[in-house]
């Protein structure tokens, strides 16, 4: 492949048409002179017109698996469904087996990111140790390691002590750390299997109310801001959690938040056919709470999508609702939700989703070379979408271990077209391109492109 | 958003193809899946069982002879599963018990990997009862059979709720307009759900007492009041449900004591006095007797909780003959 690419007729963030040239992984030129440019002269040219150019999307919540449950997803596939997903950039859960709670385990996922080669695989640590709430983990010298972690989560579990918590909050002050805490009081939600609400009490189904989520990010909120720290609210799934949210930012906390795709898509009553693949945790919310989330990451309340993209396997799907594993995937479809639930509504323009899906979570995970601007000396991070496509989902097309998509079957606007992470393509999907247009995404490094 | 509108939503099994009347649904997963002229067509069928049946020598007719029944009980209930096996053995089917007590994750065997062993079998009609909701409905995905829940996690428990329907049927008339009060543990109980979705199918009018920690969130929607106050509530009804409370609820804090509860929520002689002179007594058993009801009322003359049991035979016959006939030919 060659090293320099020029990327001709798109449309960075859906405005004016353009020229991009991109060498040795940094874009080098853009606008009416890139095509002239003399670096441009063998570069490969790919046909962008009628494509939106975004800068490569970032994911602040992915489970990856690895180690532990390759059975369910590797480092490497999930790499793999990242890039085809427009991803350059994963933050990986720490909720693996072994845990990564120690510098040990976050270099190892750091590292196999590294040798897959299709996106900067970002370790979050654990708050604490094995996740169980009970004393911090080594958390500087995660930070210390290699994979210099930055962002620490007990995510599937809450940091649900309130003394733990702060002390959290304090102690990555240090090294410019944040907190992302999954917020769900556990007495509150003992067994909780759904929404609770009016479709809750008709299934039988435990409930998990939304003051569950709501009690804690206040409680958070106020403790970041007694500590002078920053707290990351990962998947908020409420309208209340909204407005407490809006009052910490209001107060000059230093808080963020996150929604996934799916609370701003699917409701509640997506259990009704009791589907295990429509389990998950937060729970799905309802219409009226969908409605106060999509205004939310309009207006900026919330900060980011991130996908919360949990592959399970089939054994853990296809079984009773209450055995089943909480989770959906969310890597290939996040940008085509987020479309279809706020571009085309008109709630967010394409910089918008710039700004959702990449800038601000690479500046909440302190993420320096990715979330950057479409400008000549940048990295060429980037994605082609084409926003007229619609594609239908089938989990067994996806590049996933697992199918747990809730969205199967559904038809869905925009698709990635090619994703280049530091001028190289990780991804591409009908690419017109000289010679290449072939499918997706190869395995380990560098066959993929 | 007219892109995800159209968007398909799950198929409910409960409402798949080829009805076996033209009034019922394929299988029995919920008594909200049931027409009024469904439910009657149920219990019509089983008061003719009953009438076909009485002063038989040997109380069994030939209906479902060859066809096969399934008994498959992932939680212990011997009293549900002995109604299932006579009202099929009395219709000539035959039986068999499976009995996967637990979940059958634990057992190592996935719900489905069962359900494709049934198949497998060949069983007609599947009769499940599980600690885990919806996982009738589940199984109703995955085999041929016709599945009839016989009671899953805190959902809903059809047959009891058309037993009791039966019941008050035989002693009220027609359900039109009447009084029907059910009371406990409404939060955790199956039967509570039913017996609200069917009973105002019929025309009841379904009042719900309980303390307030053990009505669930959502129950505005149901059709049904709620009350707190039992004594107000009884004035002037025409039946109550008494349902089974579960001792260990006191440790979840849903009532500070056996005591306490008994005082606002069981029923005593003085509280019966206070329904109409017709009315009823029930309860689907088992019972906490000086919990929920005090042996002097379980006993009385207004009880009809025994009766409650018999008739359970009887409109289990009947749902299975409704539901294994329809690709049969001839009737009774």
């Amino acid at each position: 492949m060659s090293s320099s690419v020029l990327i001709v007729g798109g449309r960075p963030y859906g405005q004016d048409v353009t020229d991009i040239l991109v060498l040795d992984g940094e874009i080098v030129a853009i606008g009416a002179t890139a095509a002239s440019d003399s670096r441009a002269a063998d570069a490969e040219t790919v046909d962008a017109a009628g494509l939106v150019v975004l800068p490569g999307l970032v994911d602040l919540h992915t489970h990856l698996r690895e180690p532990g449950r390759e059975d369910a997803e590797t480092v490497e596939t999930g790499s793999a469904a990242a890039a085809l997903g427009g991803y350059t950039a994963v933050f990986a859960m720490p909720n693996t087996d072994p845990t990564a709670d120690t510098a040990g385990v976050v270099e190892q996922v750091f590292r196999l990111g590294e040798q897959a080669g299709l996106v900067d695989v970002h370790p979050i640590g654990a708050v604490t140790v094995g996740r169980k709430g009970e004393r911090l983990a080594e958390l500087g010298a995660m930070a210390t390691s290699a994979a210099q972690v930055r962002v620490f989560s007990d995510d599937g579990d809450c940091v649900a002590d309130p003394l733990l918590m702060r002390r959290a909050l304090e102690y990555v002050k240090a090294f410019g750390g944040v907190i992302a805490q999954h917020a769900q009081e556990p007495r509150l939600t003992q067994g909780a299997q759904m929404h609770e609400g009016e479709v809750s009490a008709r299934l039988g189904l435990t409930g998990w109310p939304a003051v569950a989520e709501e009690a804690i990010i206040a409680r958070d909120a106020l403790l970041a801001e007694h500590v002078g720290s920053r707290l990351h609210v990962c998947h908020l799934s409420t309208a209340g959690s909204v407005e407490v949210v809006a009052a910490a930012k209001r107060r000059g906390t230093d808080v963020t938040a996150e929604v996934t795709p799916h609370h701003l898509l699917l409701t509640d009553e997506r259990a009704e056919g009791y589907d295990p693949v429509f389990k998950v945790n937060p729970p799905l919310r309802t219409q009226a709470d969908i409605e106060v989330l999509r205004a939310a990451l309009a207006s900026g309340v919330i900060d980011i999508v991130a996908t919360d993209h949990a592959p399970h396997a089939s054994q853990d799907k296809e079984t009773e609702w209450d055995n089943a594993s909480p989770g959906m995937l969310g890597l290939q479809t996040a940008l085509s939700v987020v479309i279809a639930t706020m571009v085309e509504p008109g709630l967010l323009d394409w910089r918008g989703v710039a700004r959702v899906m990449s800038e601000a979570p690479a500046r909440i995970g302190g993420l320096t070379g990715q979330g950057r601007p479409i400008a000549a000396g940048e990295p060429a991070n980037l994605v082609l979408v084409d926003p007229t496509a619609r594609w239908t989902v089938r989990g067994a097309d996806l590049a996933s271990l697992s199918r747990n998509t809730p969205y199967e079957g559904m038809e869905l606007p925009g698709r990635v077209v090619a994703t280049y992470l530091r001028g190289r393509r990780t991804a591409s999907v009908g690419l017109p391109v000289g010679a290449v247009a072939a499918t997706a995404v190869g395995t380990a490094a560098g066959t993929g492109v | 958003m007219t892109t995800i509108q159209d968007v398909p939503r799950p198929v409910r099994p409960a409402a798949a193809a080829r009805p076996v009347a033209p009034t019922l649904p394929r299988h029995l997963l919920s008594a909200g899946d049931l027409s009024r002229a469904g439910a009657e067509l149920i219990l019509d069928t089983a008061e003719r069982i009953d009438q076909a049946i009485a002063g038989r020598e040997v109380r069994k007719l030939p209906t479902l002879r060859g066809r096969t029944v399934v008994n498959l009980f992932f939680e212990d209930s011997t009293r549900t599963r002995i109604s299932f096996e006579l009202a099929a053995k009395r219709l000539s089917a035959d039986v068999i018990n499976f009995s996967a007590k637990g979940s059958s994750v634990s057992k190592g065997e996935s719900l489905k990997d069962t359900a494709w062993t049934l198949q497998a079998m060949g069983a007609d009609a599947v009769v499940c009862r599980h600690s885990a909701s919806g996982a009738p409905q589940q199984l109703s995905a995955w085999v041929d059979g016709h599945v009839v829940n016989a009671g899953d996690g805190t959902h809903e428990h059809p047959t009891q709720a058309l037993l009791d329907a039966f019941t008050l049927r035989r002693h009220l008339g027609a359900l039109d307009g009447r009084r029907i009060v059910v009371v406990g543990d409404v939060l955790h109980s199956r039967v509570a759900r039913s017996n609200v979705l069917l009973l105002s199918t019929l025309g009841a009018r379904v009042t719900l007492v309980a303390p307030p920690t053990l009505v669930p969130v959502g129950v505005d929607a149901w059709p049904a009041d709620v009350s707190y106050d039992l004594d107000a509530a009884l004035t002037g009804a025409d039946a109550v449900m008494m349902l089974r409370v579960q001792r260990e609820r006191m440790s979840g804090s849903f009532f500070p004591t056996a005591r306490e509860y008994s005082r606002g929520y069981g029923l005593d002689e003085r509280r019966r006095a206070l329904l109409l002179p017709h009315s009823i007594v029930m309860h689907p058993g088992p019972m906490n007797r000086g919990m929920e009801i005090t042996p002097g009322v379980a006993d009385g003359a207004n009880s009809v909780i025994v009766e409650q049991v018999a008739n359970g035979v009887t409109v289990r016959m009947a749902v299975l003959y409704l539901l294994l006939s329809g690709e049969m030919n001839g009737g009774m």
